[in-house]
C-alpha cells in the first residue's frame, strides 16, 4: 500500500526522530520504494509456516541460557556514569519532561 | 619485514628476527602512513606497544604457547574495547570509550594478540560500501575511487593493505564476506551462534555475528578457535564445542559435495564474476569434489525479508541511542522529548534514519503482520531450502558479491540498488549458517573477485577445509596497489 507523507511523519515521531522537511521530500520517496519493493513477498504462500524466532539452530534453541538469580557483580555506579553527557549525585540528569 | 601470516610471524617472534614490539611498530607504523590513502582507521592504539612489551618478556620466559602471541590485530570500530573509542562510525556515540571489553576482545588478548586500532565502518555497521561513515568513506587498496564494500570496509582494507595479518568485523547481511571478496581477502561468518555478540553494539540481534578477516585461512581459522564458544553473557550462544579447526584444514577433500546453483548466476551478475566462480568450481572438480546442481528458490526473496527483519531489529536496537547515557546530547533541548528528538536528529546520518523508519513503520499498530511476521514466515521457508540443499551436498557455492568494487558515490542516491549488492549474502544470516568468502580471481581491471562457501550450521571446519584446498590449487598472490611498506 503506497505510503503518504503523514505515515512518514507519524513514524518519525514513533522513533523519536525529528526530521527536516527537506529531509523528508528525499525519505518520503525511498521509503516508498523500498517498502513497494518488500511487498512481493505477499505473492508466497506462508500458510501454517511458523516463524523463525529464536535461536535460529536447533543446538541454540536447546542451549540453557539461565543462570541462577544471584546478585554478581556488574559495572558500578562510577563506571556506568563515566560516558553520561550529563551525571549528577550520581543520576543520569536529564531535562525535565513537560 | 612484511606483514606476514601468523605461523610465519610467530615463528620470526621464536627465532628472534623479529619481535611482538616489532610488528606492533610496523603495523602502527603502516596504519598511519596509508591512513590518508585509505581513511581506514578511526583510530590507532600506541599502548599496544606496551601490550608487546609483556608478551615479548612472556615469550622469553616460556616458548610462546598463546595462539596469537605478538600477532597485531584490527577491529571494527563497533566492537567494544575498554579504553578505546567506540563509534560504530557515527557521531551519536560522541567521544564513547567502553568501561569494558567485548568478550571477543577478551578472548583475543588472553590469546596473546595486540588491538592496533579501531576500523571505519558504515555507520551502525549499516551499508555495504563503508560510504555511510560519519567519518568519511573507506578507499579499496586495490583502487583508491572505489569502494572497500562494507560495512566492515575498514577492516578489509586494513588486511588487504597489509597493515595487520587479521581483522575482527561483523556480518549482518553480509558485512564481512562482501568487503572480503571486494578486497581480495578471506572473510568468515560463522554459525549464527558460535561467537559471542557480548560488546558487539547490536544492529539486528537475529542475525548479527562477528567475523574474521586474514590474508590466509589458516590465520581465519586460527583466530575463530580463539574466539569462539559459549559465552554466558550471550544468551544466544550455542552450547556447542569449539574444534581445532587448524588441524583438520589440510585433510583431503575427495568425495566432498559441492552444491552449485544455476538459478544463482543469471540476471544481475557480473560476467567476469560468473566466469571466476565457475572456474573455481572447476578447480573442486580437479581436486576431486563432487558438484551437483542445487537450487535455493526462496533465494530471490531474501533482500525483501532481509530490509523488513533488520530494520525492524534495528529500530528497537537503536533506540537506546538518546543522549541519556553516554555519547552525544542535542543542545538547546529544554525538554525530555524534544532532546532525544534532537540529539537523534542530529547524531545519525540518513542511511540510520532510513532504516530506523523503515523497522518502526514495518512494526507499528496494523503492519507487524503484513510485514515482520510475514518476513519471518518466509525467513522460515529460506531455512528449510538450505536443509534441504545441505541433504544433497555438503557445502553450496556461489559468488560472494555480484559485481566487484564499485566506483564511490555510484549507488549512494539509489538505496535500493545498495541493498541488491548483499544478494547472495543476506541468506546466510537469515538461515544463521556459516558463510565463508576466499578471493577466486581478479576482473579484467585488477579488482578482486570472491566466491562464497556456505555449509550447514557448525560447518566451519569443512568451509575451512575447502576454502585451505582451493586456496593451495589456486593460490590469490595479489598485492593491491596500496599495500604497507616492507619495513
Amino acid at each position: 500500500m503506497p505510503i503518504t507523507k503523514s505515515d512518514i511523519e507519524k513514524v518519525a515521531q514513533l522513533a523519536h526522530l525529528e526530521i527536516a522537511p527537506e529531509e523528508l521530500e528525499i525519505f518520503g520517496p525511498q521509503i516508498a520504494d523500498i517498502v513497494s519493493y518488500v511487498e512481493q513477498l505477499n505473492a508466497i504462500d506462508t500458510t501454517n509456516i511458523e516463524p523463525a524466532l529464536g535461536g535460529l539452530t536447533p543446538e541454540g534453541a536447546r542451549t540453557d541460557s539461565a543462570r541462577d538469580d544471584r546478585v554478581e557483580p556488574s559495572l558500578g555506579q562510577e563506571l556506568a556514569l563515566a560516558e553520561a553527557p550529563d551525571a549528577a549525585a550520581g543520576y543520569f540528569r536529564v531535562p525535565k519532561v513537560l | 619485514m612484511h606483514m606476514g601470516n601468523i605461523d610465519e610471524l610467530k615463528s620470526r617472534i621464536q627465532s628472534g628476527e623479529t619481535s611482538a614490539r616489532a610488528l606492533v611498530q610496523a603495523a602502527l607504523n603502516a596504519a598511519e602512513e596509508l591512513n590518508e590513502r585509505l581513511n581506514a582507521f578511526l583510530a590507532l592504539n600506541p599502548k599496544a606497544l606496551e601490550g608487546a612489551g609483556t608478551v615479548d618478556k612472556g615469550l622469553k620466559a616460556n616458548s610462546g604457547s598463546a595462539v596469537l602471541a605478538g600477532i597485531p590485530v584490527a577491529i571494527k570500530d563497533n566492537i567494544c574495547v575498554r579504553g578505546l573509542q567506540t563509534s560504530c562510525g557515527s557521531r551519536i556515540l560522541g567521544d564513547y570509550h567502553p568501561p569494558y571489553n567485548a568478550t571477543v576482545i577478551e578472548r583475543l588478548l588472553n590469546a596473546g594478540a595486540l588491538i592496533v586500532g579501531k576500523t571505519n565502518c558504515d555507520e551502525f555497521a549499516m551499508g555495504s560500501s563503508n560510504e555511510n561513515s560519519a567519518f568519511g568513506p573507506v578507499r579499496n587498496p586495490w583502487d583508491p575511487t572505489r569502494v572497500p564494500g562494507g560495512s566492515s570496509g575498514g577492516s578489509a582494507a586494513a588486511v588487504a593493505a597489509g597493515i595487520v595479518p587479521v581483522a575482527l568485523g561483523s556480518d549482518t547481511g553480509g558485512s564481512v564476506r562482501q568487503p572480503a571478496s571486494l578486497c581480495g581477502v578471506v572473510g568468515l561468518k560463522p554459525t549464527y551462534g558460535r561467537n559471542s555478540r557480548y560488546g558487539l553494539v547490536a544492529f539486528a540481534s537475529s542475525l548479527d555475528q562477528v567475523g574474521i578477516f586474514g590474508r590466509k585461512v589458516a590465520d581465519v581459522a586460527a583466530v575463530l578457535g580463539v574466539i569462539a564458544g559459549r559465552d554466558p553473557h550471550d544468551a544466544t550462544t550455542a552450547d556447542v564445542p569449539v574444534p581445532d579447526y587448524k588441524s583438520a584444514l589440510a585433510e583431503d577433500i575427495r568425495g566432498l559435495k559441492i552444491g552449485f546453483p544455476p538459478a544463482l548466476f543469471g540476471k544481475g551478475l557480473d560476467a567476469e564474476v560468473a566466469v571466476a566462480v565457475k572456474e573455481a568450481v572447476d578447480v573442486y572438480r580437479k581436486l576431486g569434489a563432487e558438484v551437483v546442481e542445487i537450487d535455493l528458490p526462496h533465494a530471490q526473496y531474501a533482500i525483501a525479508v532481509y530490509y523488513i527483519i533488520a530494520t525492524a531489529e534495528a529500530s528497537s536496537n537503536l533506540a537506546r541511542f538518546d543522549g541519556v547515557r553516554y555519547g552525544f546530547r542535542a543542545e538547546d533541548a529544554p525538554e525530555l522529548r524534544q532532546m532525544y528528538r534532537k540529539t537523534r536528529e542530529e547524531g545519525f546520518g540518513p542511511e540510520v534514519k532510513r532504516r530506523i523508519m523503515l523497522g518502526t513503520y514495518v512494526l507499528s499498530a496494523g503492519y507487524y503482520d503484513a510485514y515482520y511476521r510475514k518476513a519471518q514466515q518466509v525467513r522460515t521457508l529460506i531455512k528449510e531450502d538450505f536443509r534441504k540443499a545441505f541433504e544433497r551436498c555438503d557445502a553450496i557455492i556461489t559468488p560472494t558479491a555480484p559485481t566487484p568494487a564499485f566506483s564511490l558515490g555510484e549507488k549512494v542516491d539509489d538505496p535500493l540498488a545498495m541493498y541488491l549488492n548483499d544478494i547472495y549474502t543476506v541468506t546466510a544470516n537469515l538461515a544463521g549458517v556459516p558463510g565463508l568468502s576466499v578471493p577466486c580471481g581478479l576482473s579484467s581491471n585488477r579488482l578482486p573477485i570472491g566466491m562464497q562457501l556456505l555449509g550447514p550450521y557448525w560447518s566451519e571446519p569443512n568451509l575451512l577445509k575447502l576454502a585451505h584446498a582451493y586456496e593451495q590449487a589456486s593460490p590469490f598472490n595479489e598485492r593491491p596497489q596500496i599495500y604497507a611498506r616492507d619495513v
